[in-house]
This record gives C-alpha cells, sequence and structure tokens, in this order.
C-alpha cells in the first residue's frame, strides 16, 4: 500500500500551487532534513505556511509532523541527539543561522502543546508569564494583556473572578484555552499547535476550535492534528505527511474532495493509516 | 480451592496490611511506654508512712512494689539525713501503712526532696511561727519571698556580673595589644563595677540564709532547711485532686522552662531545648540551601553520563555512612582544621585559649548539615524530576531562558517535594547525637548560644542538646534511680519537639500545595 513518495513528492513543491501565490509567506522550510542520532526523522522538506491563515498537518503517527512543527521554534534544540540541515525562515530570516536570537524567535513563534502545560501559579501569573520574563511589571500594562488574551482565548468570562486562583483547579479544556490565552499574551506572529485537542472531551474540542476561528484574523496557525475532520473543518491549507516526508500540500477543500494522489486519497478517506 | 485462594491475593493483602499493623504496634508501644513514665513523674504523689513491728518507721513515695517478694521500694528522700534516696521495706501483715496529713514535702535546690514534718520557723535564734498548720502560711511566704530574693540574684549575675566579666576580658586583651592609661582606667572603672555589684549580690546571698526551717524526718532526726534553699514545699497528703493537677502543670512549666540542677538529675532542660532547636535551625540552614543547589547542577545542569551516575551512588552511599564517621570528620575538619585556622587569623590574643578551635553550636550543625546534605540531595533531585518536560517546554517556547525556565517554573513546582525533603533532614538532624558529642555538645552549658550581649549569635559556644541530656541523665548520673523519670520526660519532649517541627513543615507544605493546585491535596 505504501507508494513511492520521492517520485510524487514534486506535488509539494512551492511552485505548482497556483492558489497560494496571494498569500504572504510567513515560514519556509527549504531542503529541510532532520536526524536522531542516525535515524533520519524528515526527509528534504520544502514548506512554505502562509500568513493569516490556517495551515494543518496530517499523517499518521511518526511521520514527523510534530518533529517539523517544533523546528519552526527551535524546541528541537533541547534533544541532543538532534542534527538538522537545510533552512527554516520566519520572516526571511534562516532561523538556524549562527547567532540567530532564540529567545525573540519563540516570542514571534509561540506554541500549544498535545498535554495542557499550566505553569503552577495563578491563572494571572501563567497569561502574564511571557511579559514577566521579558521584565515586565507594570500592573495596568499586564491587567489589559490578561483581559485582552483571556478574551481571545475565550477563557474571560469563565475565570475572571479567580484570575488568582491555581491554574492546576481548572478543568482539561479551561487549561488548554488558558495555555493558547499564554500564547498569545505575547502577541506572536505564528502559533504552532501540537494536537492541542486530542487530550480534550468533544465539547472541549469544540470551544477551541472556535477560538481558533477567532484567531486567524490576527495569526497564523499552523496545527497537528489525528483528526481529519478537524483539519477539514479549521484548516485553510492541509499538508500530508508520510514517513517523514511531504507527500502532498494544498487547500483544504482539494485535499479532502480532490486529492491528487492516491495515497492522500487513502489516507483522508480513511483506508490506511 | 487452595491455589484459588492464593491467585485472589488475599494472603498478600493479610500480609502488607499485618507489615503495617506491626510497625504501628511498635511506634504506639514506643510512644505509650515513654509517655507513661514520663507523665506521671511529675504528679504530686502521695507521703505514705510504713510502720513494721519492731516500730521503724519510713515515710516517702511509693516507688515500685514486689508483692510476691513481700516488699515494697519507697522513695524516702532526705538524701542529706539517709545517704540514699530510695529505701525497700519488707512488708509483714503487721505493718502499718498510715497516710498522714501535715508531712511536707521539699524540693531543694541541693540534696533533692526532703520529706519530713516542719517543727518551727525561724529567723537566726528567733521563733516565728510554729510548725504543723499554724506554721504553714509562714513557710509558704518565706519561700515566696526567698524565691523574689533568688531572681534578683539571678537577674544581676545573668545581666550584669556577665557581661562585666566579659567586658573586663576585653579590655586585657586590649591592655596586652594596645596599652595605655586610658585602657586602665576604664579596666580599673570595671573592677569597681564588679566588685560594687558582687557586694549587692552577696548581702542579697545572706538574705536568703536568714529564714530556716526547724524539719524532723518521721523516724526523729532532726535538721534544718534555708528557705533559701527551697523551690517548692508542699503537703501532698492533704490535697485534692485539683491542687494536685495545678502542681503538676506547674512543674511540667518550670520542667520546659527551668535550668538543670543537681547534675542535671533535677530541674529543668530548657537550655537543651534551645540548644536542639537552634542546631536544628543551623543545619537547614546549611544543608538546604547547599542541597538544593547541588541537586540542581545534577538534575539540571550536568550532561548525564558515567561520571554523574557515579556521583548519584556516592551521595547515596554518604547517606548510610555512620554518623560518628561525620563527627571525626567533623573534629578534625571543622573544628581542628577550620577552627584552628580561625583561631589563628583572628583571635591571636586569646591562644592558647580556643575561641572557634574547640567544639561548638557552629562546627556541630555544620557537621550534622554534612550529614543530612545527602537526604536533601536526593528528595530535591526526585522533587526536580517530577516536573514535566511539557511544563518546561511550555516556558521555553514563550521565551524563557533556561535560567527564567528553572526559577519561575521548574523550583516553584518541585517546591512541595523540597519541603518534604526539608522534612526528612530536620527528622534526621534533630535526632542523631553521636557526632554532637564531640562536636560542641556538654553536660552543661553555662549560657545559651543566643543571648542579649553582643554580637547576640555566639556560635563559638558549646551547648546542650535533649538527645544528650537523656544519654548523660539516663546512664551517666551518680544517681541513675532518681533520675530516670528524668530520662522518660526528657525523651518524651525530645519526641514532641521533633513531631512539633515536622508538624509545622507539614502545614508549610499542604499550604504550598494548596496555593500551587487549588486543592489542599
Amino acid at each position: 500500500m505504501v507508494a513511492e513518495p520521492l517520485e510524487t513528492s514534486s506535488l509539494g513543491q512551492r511552485g505548482e500551487r497556483a492558489e497560494f501565490e496571494e498569500d504572504r509567506i510567513i515560514v519556509e522550510a527549504n531542503d529541510l532534513n532532520l536526524f536522531y542520532g542516525e535515524t533520519q526523522a524528515l526527509f528534504d522538506i520544502n514548506i512554505d505556511i502562509s500568513e493569516h491563515k490556517v495551515t494543518a498537518f496530517i499523517g499518521p503517527s511518526g511521520c514527523g509532523k510534530s518533529t517539523l512543527l517544533r523546528c519552526m521554534n527551535r524546541l528541537n534544540d533541547l534533544i541532543e541527539s538532534v542534527r538538522i540541515d537545510g533552512q527554516v525562515r520566519v520572516e526571511g530570516d534562516d532561523i538556524y543561522a549562527p547567532g540567530y536570537d532564540i529567545i525573540s524567535l519563540r516570542r514571534q513563534v509561540g506554541m500549544v502543546f498535545q498535554k495542557s502545560n499550566p505553569f503552577p501559579k495563578s491563572i494571572y501569573e501563567n497569561v502574564v508569564y511571557g511579559h514577566r520574563i521579558a521584565g515586565e511589571n507594570d500592573r495596568n500594562v499586564l491587567d489589559e494583556v490578561v483581559e485582552r488574551s483571556l478574551r481571545s482565548a475565550a477563557l474571560w468570562d469563565e475565570v475572571k473572578d479567580r484570575l488568582d486562583a491555581s491554574a492546576l483547579g481548572l478543568s482539561g479544556g479551561q487549561q488548554q484555552r488558558l495555555c493558547i490565552a499564554r500564547a498569545i499574551a505575547v502577541e506572536p506572529s505564528v502559533i504552532l499547535m501540537d494536537e492541542p485537542c486530542s487530550a480534550l472531551d468533544p465539547i472541549a474540542t469544540g470551544r477551541v476550535e472556535e477560538t481558533l476561528e477567532e484567531l486567524k484574523n490576527d495569526f497564523t496557525i499552523v496545527i497537528v492534528t489525528h483528526n481529519l475532520q478537524q483539519a477539514s473543518r479549521i484548516s485553510d491549507y492541509t499538508a500530508f505527511f508520510y514517513l517523514g516526508k511531504l507527500i502532498e500540500y494544498n487547500a483544504t477543500e482539494a485535499m479532502f474532495t480532490t486529492p491528487q494522489l492516491q495515497q492522500t486519497e487513502d489516507y483522508v478517506t480513511g483506508r490506511f493509516g | 480451592m487452595r491455589s484459588g485462594f492464593l491467585k485472589s491475593g488475599e494472603p498478600l493483602i493479610w500480609l502488607t496490611g499485618g507489615a503495617l499493623a506491626a510497625c504501628l504496634i511498635m511506634i504506639a508501644g514506643l510512644v505509650v511506654v515513654v509517655a507513661y513514665n514520663a507523665l506521671g513523674a511529675f504528679w504530686p504523689r502521695d507521703l505514705v508512712t510504713y510502720t513494721t513491728t519492731a516500730g521503724t518507721k519510713s515515710m516517702g513515695q511509693m516507688w515500685s512494689a514486689e508483692p510476691d517478694r513481700g516488699r515494697v521500694q519507697l522513695k524516702v528522700g532526705n538524701r542529706d539525713v539517709y545517704g540514699a534516696d530510695f529505701k525497700w521495706i519488707d512488708t509483714t501483715p503487721t505493718t502499718q501503712v498510715t497516710v498522714t496529713p501535715d508531712a511536707v514535702a521539699f524540693e531543694r535546690r541541693e540534696w533533692g526532696d526532703y520529706y519530713g514534718f516542719v517543727e518551727g520557723v525561724y529567723e537566726g535564734e528567733r521563733r516565728l511561727a510554729p510548725g504543723g498548720n499554724v506554721g504553714w502560711a509562714e513557710v509558704r511566704a518565706s519561700i515566696a519571698e526567698a524565691h523574689e530574693v533568688f531572681g534578683k540574684i539571678r537577674g544581676l549575675e545573668t545581666g550584669g556580673l556577665e557581661s562585666l566579666d566579659r567586658e573586663i576580658q576585653d579590655l586585657k586583651l586590649t591592655q596586652k595589644t594596645a596599652p595605655g592609661p586610658e585602657v586602665d582606667q576604664q579596666l580599673a572603672d570595671a573592677w569597681r563595677r564588679y566588685e560594687a555589684l558582687t557586694v549587692t549580690v552577696d548581702e542579697l546571698r545572706e538574705r536568703l540564709e536568714r529564714v530556716v526551717f526547724a524539719v524532723v524526718t518521721v523516724d526523729g532526726k532532726r535538721s534544718r532547711i534555708k528557705a533559701g534553699d527551697v523551690v517548692s514545699a508542699h503537703r501532698p497528703n492533704g490535697l485534692g485532686t485539683v491542687e494536685k493537677m495545678a502542681i503538676y502543670l506547674g512543674r511540667v512549666w518550670a520542667f520546659v522552662v527551668d535550668e538543670p540542677r543537681e547534675s542535671n538529675t533535677e530541674g529543668g532542660v530548657f537550655p537543651a531545648i534551645f540548644g536542639t532547636v537552634m542546631m536544628v535551625f543551623l543545619m537547614s540552614l546549611a544543608a538546604v540551601p547547599f542541597g538544593i543547589l547541588a541537586a540542581l547542577y545534577l538534575r539540571e545542569y550536568v550532561k548525564q553520563g558515567p561520571l554523574v551516575r557515579a556521583i548519584r551512588i556516592a551521595v547515596n552511599n554518604l547517606a548510610g555512612v555512620p554518623s560518628i564517621v561525620f563527627g571525626m570528620f567533623g573534629l578534625g575538619f571543622f573544628v581542628y582544621g577550620v577552627g584552628g585556622t580561625i583561631d589563628q587569623l583572628f583571635y591571636p590574643d586569646r591562644l592558647p585559649a580556643p575561641t572557634y578551635g574547640t567544639g561548638g553550636i557552629l562546627w556541630a550543625s555544620l557537621t550534622l548539615a554534612l550529614l543530612t546534605v545527602p537526604v536533601m540531595i536526593v528528595s530535591a533531585e526526585e522533587a526536580l524530576a517530577s516536573v514535566t518536560r511539557e511544563v518546561r517546554e511550555g516556558s521555553l517556547a514563550l521565551g524563557a531562558t533556561k535560567f527564567q525556565t528553572i526559577l519561575r517554573v521548574v523550583l516553584p513546582g518541585a517546591l512541595p517535594g523540597i519541603l518534604t525533603g526539608i522534612i526528612l533532614v530536620i527528622s534526621r538532624g534533630a535526632g542523631e547525637v553521636a557526632p554532637l558529642m564531640i562536636t560542641g555538645v556538654v553536660k552543661l552549658a553555662p549560657s545559651l548560644p543566643l543571648d542579649t550581649s553582643f554580637p547576640f549569635f555566639h556560635l563559638e559556644r558549646k551547648f546542650m542538646h535533649l538527645g544528650f541530656h537523656i544519654y548523660d541523665v539516663g546512664f551517666q548520673s551518680p544517681n541513675v534511680e532518681a533520675a530516670r523519670p528524668m530520662v522518660f520526660t526528657t525523651t518524651l519532649l525530645l519526641m514532641a519537639i521533633v513531631l512539633l517541627l515536622n508538624i509545622a513543615a507539614i502545614v508549610f507544605r499542604s499550604r504550598v500545595r494548596k496555593r500551587l493546585t487549588g486543592s489542599a491535596v
């Protein structure tokens, strides 16, 4: 059932996507290869992420979509055995260039994780964390940040009366929206989401998805998901990965209705994967 | 059927439950034995008179009875008269047991208790009051007055004489290093004040000697007791339960706040309580930050490898080294090494008398800190490991540096676990005696390591410790039998203090947890 991705990966090349041309490209990967020790996890990835759109990464487990996501804010740096060649550019700058400022990169490219990971602090302190570490301590500024971020994450009404309560006392869905609020509080241009709903029940998932819809106007969102319905519901573009290679990348509607490749069709129709 | 029973896991439940029950029974048994012996020690027991067929009379507190051998042991007190505190009496059917209401129990500053009867109160040769019920009020009044005078003397001694003494010592040193007429003048002045104070104290002491009680034992031996020598006097046989309770509570209080007397077999244990608590604090002050820092490096910064594994094994082994070994190291390194060097550098004038080059509370605390730091490292490492990778990555993904992540996310998250480590450190440190015996604990310390004279903390001073106190009173005292209640009460007190320190830490931990998680788990 495994097709030959190398032959068909040309569909992932940027030149062939006519409908992308009017978009502004904010993140791009050029001939990106990534190795965990001796094992290669990503093969010659070339992908452009459009500004103010939702781009979904789909594919079976272990296909490298989370790894690629973590390349975009250099979170893979934490793993000692990782080696990368190729380029990742954010706003045109090569983020793997020597001397590149990781701190400012991560403020520009925020991230929401698979498991909600609120800090053992109050709700308020969770949201303003990014500002605190940047040295911002003006209460007026922080108050404004908290309200704005929590409103954007559709959490404000639920927690406005208990901002000083511990974030660990929130429900799973609330915690995940708090993590979204925390990520957007520093006003990044891109938000990476690594299966943000995989640990949530359908109702909580629905609320997070509504939040994403709102956020699209101000942020570029890249979301890794195992949930194909979710990808089709919320994303503008979808990229299908298999065994570390980008197989097909297109507008979401086209991906789910008229996929170019048999392999993609098999996956999105649930026949394999 | 049988194998079904085995497979059901039932035997394991019984085994585990039984093991837990055995532990609880042992602990409860220990506490009950100690508490029973300790709490009874302060009860003002009746003075019982035994009259044998031959007519010999003995009066004292019932201490123990051996009915099968037909004898009882009385605590007859009056060590100055009889030579011993205890007496075995063979009981026969004709032995008379009586309880006389006017028998008096004196608790004295020297020679232990006196049990007998008051015949009169005298000032010099003048008789102030007769004995019996009529003179009892006068006895109480003279003791109260003597207490007042005694308090004044103590105040002058600790407040005035001791600080003057230190001033004179310092001036003498100055005279040696930088002589001059001004210093001579100051020294002479200090001496004058010292002597004037001594005269006042001597006058007060004479007042203590003025009033005496003429007393007689049950078997007719007469003697005199100075009012100033009496700690307390009561007539237990005539007292009701409420009055006895009041005396009991007063004695418990005195035990906690007073200084020891009679080579520690009587009086209170306040200096030992103070020394124990202060030593535990100093030890925690040294061990806790040091342990946390070491754990931080081991867990967060260093590249994991065989060397780090070896270090971990070494740290774990260090926690199992016998404590006396740490004591030897403390004596050699801290006392003679560091302390001796400090003396040579900063106190050469006082040599050969050592200042820091001898055992003291600082060296004892540091030795114990060394002993407990592995415990702290191990538990702090576990606490740090319990902070998930997701939370760390969440912080880094917001643009935090590793240092910011550790300071703001990892350490707060690890705090409950670190506090558990602190509890373990305190428990281990408070219960340790052996290394202290050679690094600064003494049987009787002349002054506390914290007082009102500059610089307030006297870390070079020797100190008393409850654990050592138990050993000293129980096994090194001249009067082991009389000291037995003291051993149990001191043990109970030590257990209570360890419990108290732990409870304080546990309450603090649950508060922290509550703040972190929003629920009191």
